[in-house]
């Protein structure tokens, strides 16, 4: 394609009032990188990563934005963010606005702007992604949601007049924050009820500080509470109050976030030897009890010099990537497929390899092997061949018969996703699940077989990312609303 | 938060807190659980219920002083709050009218098979009480068995105080009669309810322990706390704490227990070497005497 089709598929030509680059000149700018911590510096503390863009980096990338009028990059957003609206305003370097533009539909920009997959969803949907690289639209988000909150321009939108209706949330993780921060600003009254200390739900216990430092979880659930949005930390639903008392508490509508639940297993032999964790119960040692901060915190977390972590999804890569800073000399991702079928971000892949990550493919632990005390001290393998594809239309592995070696290791992290947690479906009654104990919703509005009960994020559709979280949690809000105007009566 | 009403010790290192929590206590069950923070930078340290005064909303919590979480929250005073206090967690002991159940509680374990007793009466039980501690100073909580039970047999390993050896020998003694206990509740160290469970089995009398693994969340997302139980691996925070004692793995229940000795031997050295450490001389002398 030449630069002039690309011109007139993206609609005019020359420059816009705000962009100072001719559109044909705009494709030669190079994607701008994110500086960041050297792998060797970084694998020796927890800061975050990136450093994220400075607003001449910001300007530069920005200028790259072809306004197409058709914006396919909005349609690539599970929450259709104005993308190419918020990137003129950092033109105009009126960056708070553009943090507010985002904000109109994605309530939370400094943390979409780093864990989002961007490269699949808005990036890849970007004009210049067929001949160039994509704007780099993630870096841009973060840039201004961090450049609102460290200058303290978070403004608090207008909330519109109560409505006198009450909705409880329960879970306060990506797609409960965002019911919340949607159903406030509607007038109605929100209460969040969460199990842990901490709101944030994944945010504040699997994803960890190197990538999400969790001042910034926090700072954006003070902004809900300083919407009036109320939290109930310690309150875990399902046991303090089942679904049904919440309504004779005076909810009006119930919306549950719970996320993943209860970790899986592999169910082979050894599996509950000393040293051998969930990702769950790593991640959250490490990021929610600050394990990795030993003599200020209390909780303690086991630190291997070789250890595997099982899986090869965006969890193992943040639980091999902790591993590597509590000392690791060896952190391993053992994985049954090839690299090509890894769940994992590229950019997450990139990191961990970076920071001297080995990746076993192909390979499967069948047997773990425990020393005289009951501690894990190494881990039978096989190896695998591709065979046909299966139902994931992933290429099935097939062991290799007599590939069996041993490996190792002295801790083990067992990240092969989640099943759905029992406590809220066991006490409530009529609500329907799946085969798997998701629960059921209807895809457009996201209400459950429960009248006036939502559900969202990973309790719905299994281990997931955060946008898509959010995104569902945005229509269950739309949903929630309409009901509790058209239905309920005050 | 939720906030402490008093805090003593009842015998040397055991020591009862009441917490005002009573939303957690008009919902709260025998056998159930609570997770509690001290602080901010505490651990999350799952605890029995071992008593819940609905009136008042009181959750009574018994614990021995054993490291340094256990040894911090003897420094909190009346009047001062917790930094959490989560739950009820797990599920309620199964309780039915059998005729005839037995309670059998061993060291601290004596505080939580108390509501339990008491849940036991009131579905209509006789209620056959065996409690037992080294010695006569750490036997606490007599006067709330005797009031529940219909039969109340305290013991000693000293013979100190009321039979002289352990619970279990009293527990095969009436078996041995023919005592028509039907069902029994045992909590205590699991060497404790390890030694019930291997005794009843040949009785066939039914025997259900509560386990106490090392957990965080307490709500199923961790898995830390999984147990086996036969063939099976279980969550004790979702499935338990309560399981059949005559299925239970005890020695990997035991092993996993010991997964962080050396932190937590670590950690109780920095904190008594803290200059702001707020431990009592006791306390202190009893903490890991070897690292000072």
């Amino acid at each position: 394609m030449s630069d002039e089709e690309t011109a007139v598929e993206t609609g005019e030509s020359g420059t816009s009032s705000t962009n100072q680059l001719a559109k044909k000149d705009r494709m030669k700018v190079p994607r701008q990188k994110m500086p960041e911590q050297l792998p060797e510096v970084r694998v020796t503390n927890f800061k975050e990563v990136p450093f994220g863009f400075d607003e001449e980096l910001a300007l530069k990338e920005a200028m790259r934005c072809l306004e197409c009028p058709k914006a396919p990059c909005i349609k690539g957003c599970p929450v259709e963010v104005d993308i190419p609206g918020f990137i003129r305003l950092i033109l105009d370097k009126d960056y708070a606005a553009a943090a507010r533009k985002i904000k109109e539909t994605n309530s939370l920009p400094a943390v979409c702007g780093r864990v989002c997959p961007q490269e699949e969803q808005c990036e890849i949907a970007c004009v210049l992604h067929k001949k160039f690289t994509p704007v780099a639209i993630g870096h841009l988000e973060r840039f201004v949601a961090d450049y609102e909150r460290e200058n303290n321009l978070v403004q608090l939108p207008t909330k519109k007049p109560p409505t006198g209706r009450r909705v409880a949330v329960v879970g306060a993780g990506p797609a409960g924050l965002t019911v919340a921060g949607d159903l406030i600003l509607l007038g109605h009254d929100v209460t969040i009820f969460e199990a842990l200390h901490k709101p944030g739900g994944v945010l504040v216990y699997g994803i960890p500080e190197f990538r999400l430092p969790k001042a910034i979880v926090k700072s954006e659930c003070d902004y809900l509470a300083d919407l009036g949005v109320k939290f109930q930390n310690s309150t875990v639903i399902g046991k303090m109050d089942t679904i049904d008392e919440l309504f004779e508490m005076g909810f009006d509508s119930v919306f549950i976030g719970t996320g993943a639940g209860l970790p899986n297993f592999m169910g082979i032999p050894g599996e509950n030897l000393i040293g051998i964790y969930s990702a769950n119960e790593y991640l959250t040692r490490a990021n929610l009890m600050r394990g990795f901060d030993e003599g200020n915190f209390d909780t303690p977390i086991i630190r291997g010099r070789n250890v595997a972590v099982l899986g090869g999804g965006n969890t193992a890569m943040d639980a091999v990537r902790i591993a590597r800073r509590l000392g690791a000399d060896n952190a391993y991702i053992v994985y049954r497929r090839s690299e090509a079928e890894m769940p994992a971000r590229k950019e997450e892949i990139h990191h961990a390899l970076e920071e001297g990550v080995q990746f076993h493919m192909l390979t499967a632990p069948i047997n773990f092997i425990g020393d005289e005390q009951n501690r894990v001290k190494a881990m039978e393998c096989i190896t695998m061949d591709l065979g046909e594809p299966d139902a994931s239309g992933r290429r099935r592995p097939v062991p290799k018969e007599g590939s069996n070696f041993i490996m190792e290791i002295d801790l083990v992290v067992v990240a092969i996703g989640n099943g759905s947690n029992p406590l809220i479906p066991r006490t409530t009654p009529g609500l329907e699940t799946n085969r798997w104990q998701n629960i059921v919703v209807n895809q457009e509005t996201m209400q459950t077989s429960r009248k006036g009960v939502y559900a969202g994020g990973d309790i719905v559709t299994g281990g997931a990312t955060v946008i898509l979280a959010a995104g569902a949690g945005k229509k269950a809000a739309r949903a929630m609303h309409k009901y509790m105007m058209e239905e309920v009566q005050k | 938060m939720p906030k402490v009403v008093d805090n003593r010790e009842l015998g040397p290192m055991i020591w009862k807190m009441r917490v005002e929590v009573p939303r957690l206590v008009a919902k709260a069950k025998a056998g159930q659980f609570v997770i509690l923070r001290v602080n901010e930078e505490g651990e999350r340290v799952p605890m029995s219920i071992a008593g819940l005064d609905r009136e008042h909303g009181l959750l009574t919590i018994i614990y021995q002083v054993v490291g340094k979480t256990s040894a911090l929250m003897t420094t909190v005073q009346a009047g001062q709050e917790l930094a959490d206090c989560v739950g009820p967690l797990g599920i309620a002991s199964h309780t039915d009218n059998w005729g005839t159940a037995c309670v059998v509680g061993g060291g601290i374990g004596i505080a939580p098979v108390y509501p339990i007793a008491q849940a036991f009466k009131e579905a209509g039980n006789k209620v056959v009480t065996i409690i037992g501690a080294r010695t006569k100073n750490l036997l606490f909580y007599e006067e709330e068995h005797m009031a529940v039970a219909d039969e109340f047999y305290p013991c000693t390993d000293d013979g100190s105080h009321g039979h002289h050896g352990f619970v279990s020998d009293v527990l095969k003694k009436l078996l041995d009669n023919g005592a028509p206990i039907k069902h029994i509740m045992a909590i205590g160290p699991v060497p404790m309810m390890k030694v019930v469970a291997n005794l009843t089995k040949p009785y066939g009398v039914s025997t259900w322990v509560s386990l106490n693994p090392l957990m965080i969340d307490g709500t199923g997302m961790c898995g830390g706390c999984r147990v086996k139980i036969g063939e099976e691996t279980k969550f004790a925070c979702v499935d338990g704490p309560d399981f059949d004692g005559h299925l239970v793995d005890f020695g990997l229940l035991t092993s996993r227990l010991t997964a962080y000795r050396e932190q937590e031997r670590k950690s109780m050295k920095r904190l008594l070497e803290d200059p702001n450490c707020r431990l009592t001389k006791s306390v202190q002398a009893f903490a890991y005497p070897d690292e000072k």
